[in-house]
């Protein structure tokens, strides 16, 4: 069952960092520049609701076989953590997005900032993703 | 001893081959960018099947999103076989002696074999349904194939972590 549930685990993380790659380079214009930032989020964005859930639940899973492997190991701690970093910055950069689809395209500075979010989350999904195949190798503490 | 064993014990006793399966640090992180470059993979030739399926990105042509996709692909695929490929050498005859291992191998041929008729047929007639939200046949018989292989590549590759068997 565990390794059923991992791969599953693994598929939907493909999905995640697949579109969110996709995300982040339309930020620089590398991909779809004829179509606009706001479309191009929303059918990306799409995916990535899509498999949030089945992390959840392939992950609490996971937990479930074996709760030590994971609640008690410094690997599964870091993953956490940058989860939620990466929780947080998505919000900051999904929030203003509500009452204005364009908002970080309105200026030069906001679209830089909106480059940069897009690649910080996606560093922070590198780490999640580093930080769950350590927590294989990790001794719990 | 055939050839074959002879040349898997070789790759073994290779100094990069003993130095990553002796050094405690180096396979996860090896294993780790293996799992990245595979997820980008999936992820990014899944976005690609989707629409030639019908089931995503409906508002854009087929064209498009496979210009948009394949670069990334290609090049997380590339980070995938020479990660792949140091993880194997570390030790060669055990993991050719997986099924799963030898089953991910045949998987990915097939994937091979679909993408490149992909390329030379299907593609062909791309002109008349490439903004078309339903696609002929064929495509999508190509998209469902190419995720199930995918799928099934993921789930060997998973599996093989499971089942090695020390050979001598």
């Amino acid at each position: 069952m565990v390794p059923l549930v991992q791969t599953v685990h693994i598929l939907a993380i493909g999905a995640v960092i697949g579109s969110g790659l996709m995300i982040a380079l339309r930020t620089l214009g590398w991909v779809a520049p004829d179509q606009s930032l706001a479309s191009t989020n929303l059918r990306f964005l799409r995916v990535i609701w899509w498999s949030l859930p089945v992390l959840l639940v392939s992950g609490l899973l996971m937990i479930s076989a074996e709760p030590a492997r994971s609640l008690e190991n410094p690997a599964f701690a870091l993953k956490m953590a940058l989860l939620l970093l990466s929780v947080i910055v998505n919000l900051c950069y999904q929030a203003p997005l509500l009452h204005n689809p364009d908002f970080w395209e309105l200026s030069t500075r906001r679209r830089r900032v909106g480059q940069l979010i897009a690649f910080v989350s996606l560093a922070l999904w590198v780490g999640v993703i580093f930080s769950g195949r350590f927590i294989a190798y990790v001794e719990a503490s | 001893m055939s050839k074959l064993d002879e040349l898997l014990h070789w790759l073994k006793e290779t100094g990069f081959a003993t130095a990553i399966r002796e050094n405690g640090s180096w396979f996860p992180w090896i294993e780790a960018i293996h799992v990245l470059a595979v997820t980008i993979v999936i992820g990014s030739i899944g976005l690609l099947e989707l629409r030639l399926i019908g089931l995503t990105s409906l508002n854009r042509s087929v064209s498009r999103v496979l210009k948009d996709v394949l670069p990334i692909t290609w090049s997380a695929f590339a980070a995938s076989v020479v990660s792949g490929f140091l993880l194997f050498a570390s030790n060669a005859p055990t993991y050719a002696a997986n099924t799963f291992f030898l089953s991910k191998l045949v998987l990915l041929a097939a994937a091979g074999l679909n993408a490149f008729g992909f390329h030379a047929f299907v593609e062909r007639s791309i002109a008349r349904w490439d903004s078309a939200a339903r696609t002929p046949i064929p495509a999508r018989l190509s998209g469902v194939l190419s995720l199930v292989m995918w799928v099934g590549i993921v789930v060997c590759g998973r599996w093989v972590g499971f089942t090695l068997v020390p050979t001598p």
